[in-house]
């Protein structure tokens, strides 16, 4: 795989996400070889251009003979289980390139725009010798943030008809962007979209936060004309610089490998214990024959 | 738990009708499997690539332009090439019976024509894919 065998971290990817017997000992290794690529989050609402937009940096990205690994999350049915990963057929024009490699993963349960197994994912593109891996999450509204403390860059990518100035002065997920991106400008709108966004964010340091030591930028970007691209490129480079620099980058990747050790105990223990939740344990609770706290304790020890 | 079978549905070449596809899509997603749609015009190396990189189960091509006795073959050779042997690969769209036959001796394993009953593939696909797990 380090060779960059495509069709081995495919079948790695496989395994990694689906658990698979002794893939735990893979991904211990795939962990080793991982923390020098730079992963760049791309959120932001459904139809805003994510995976479009995501084209383009892979475009901008492979001219620089760079070498690009792109993980695109859609939701799973909650209903079906099954899911409909359609965000690959934006960059199919990338699909031939030995440079690029490109999986689509399902939610699988998870709330908050990505799936459990991302960092495992993750680690596989690392081990792959990606210089950049671009991490698309499902359409977002306004409360996933998880992407935040996944990511080292958040590319918050939205639109001119996305609302004014209140909508981008709520918490959550307006106040993980490193970068905004104010995507579709070749339609009307774009300049007032632009200058809600950044007096938004310019209101000024609450009292007692420290300065920031970086002002996300607001840019204007056309995923269907190119326009702006090369300036996007630009800040995200500009912020992995800015994470190396200081001190942020270190403490970032901290708080990933906390996020990933809180995936790790979610799919273990409370997702492992949900699945076993079984139409009997919900009768006899309807029948009052138990309660939430004895069948709880009786699932987590089990 | 089981694992969702992964599927790739195509569409190889130059015909741009895809409201077959997309329908087949939606079945499988409403049957737990994950679908991923490359979308029209895609050449059999894309397609075979994609495959690959998704690590799926199994390819469903849809065609009505008529060159599926070129196409069809054709991105059944490059996943060979690929080494995805074991990829379930079946087909559907405006393929007259008789060249079913040619179809499956080039390693499309099922064709399925319009009015297909949507349970059939699913069953179909259900049952090849369990044996072959």
């Amino acid at each position: 795989m380090r060779r960059g065998d495509h069709a081995a971290a495919s079948r790695a990817l496989t395994a990694v996400v689906n658990d698979a017997p002794g893939s735990e000992a893979l991904a211990k290794e795939f962990f080793k070889a991982s923390g020098s690529a730079q992963k760049v989050g791309v959120s932001g609402p459904p139809g805003a251009g994510k995976s479009s937009l995501t084209g383009r940096l892979i475009a901008h990205y492979r001219a620089k003979k760079l070498k690009v690994g792109v993980l695109m999350v859609d939701p799973s049915s909650s209903i079906s289980g099954g899911a409909f990963l359609g965000d690959r057929l934006r960059v199919m024009e990338h699909a031939v390139d030995p440079g690029v490699f490109i999986r689509s993963l399902a939610s699988r349960g998870m709330i908050g725009g990505l799936t459990y197994a991302i960092f495992g994912a993750i680690h596989v593109l690392e081990t792959l010798g990606c210089d950049k891996i671009l991490v698309e999450t499902v359409g977002t509204g306004q409360d996933e943030v998880e992407i935040a403390s996944v990511a080292d860059t958040v590319l918050y990518v939205t639109t001119p008809a996305m609302g004014d100035e209140i909508q981008a002065m709520k918490a959550g997920a307006m106040e993980i962007g490193d970068i905004f991106v104010v995507n579709k400008a070749d339609l009307a709108g774009k300049d007032k979209a632009v200058a809600d966004l950044k007096a938004a964010l310019g209101l000024g340091h609450s009292a007692g936060q420290a300065v920031k030591a970086w002002e996300p930028p607001v840019l204007a970007t056309s995923a269907k004309n190119g326009e702006g691209i090369v300036e996007l490129a630009a800040a995200l480079d500009g912020h992995w610089t800015h994470l190396r620099k200081s001190g942020e980058g270190r403490a970032r990747l901290k708080g990933q490998h906390a996020t990933e050790l809180q995936f790790w105990i979610q799919r273990r223990v409370i997702k492992s214990a949900l699945d076993r939740v079984t139409d009997k344990i919900l009768e006899d609770m309807v029948l009052r024959k138990t309660d939430p706290a004895s069948v709880g304790r009786r699932l987590l020890e089990a | 738990m089981d694992k969702p079978l992964r599927v790739l549905i195509a569409k190889p070449g130059l015909d741009g009708h895809d409201r077959g596809a997309k329908v087949i899509v939606r079945a499988l997603r409403d049957a737990g499997f994950e679908v991923i749609y490359t979308g029209i015009r895609q050449t059999p190396e894309m397609i075979a690539a994609a495959a690959m990189q998704e690590d799926v189960d199994a390819v469903g091509l849809s065609l009505l332009s008529g060159a599926h006795l070129t196409l069809f073959p054709a991105i059944c050779k490059e996943l060979k090439k690929k080494g995805l042997k074991d990829v379930l690969v079946f087909g559907g769209g405006i393929i007259p019976d008789e060249d079913i036959p040619v179809l499956k001796k080039a390693g499309v394993d099922g064709v399925f024509g319009p009015g297909t009953p949507l349970q059939t593939i699913v069953d179909y696909l259900k049952g090849k894919l369990a044996v072959a797990r």
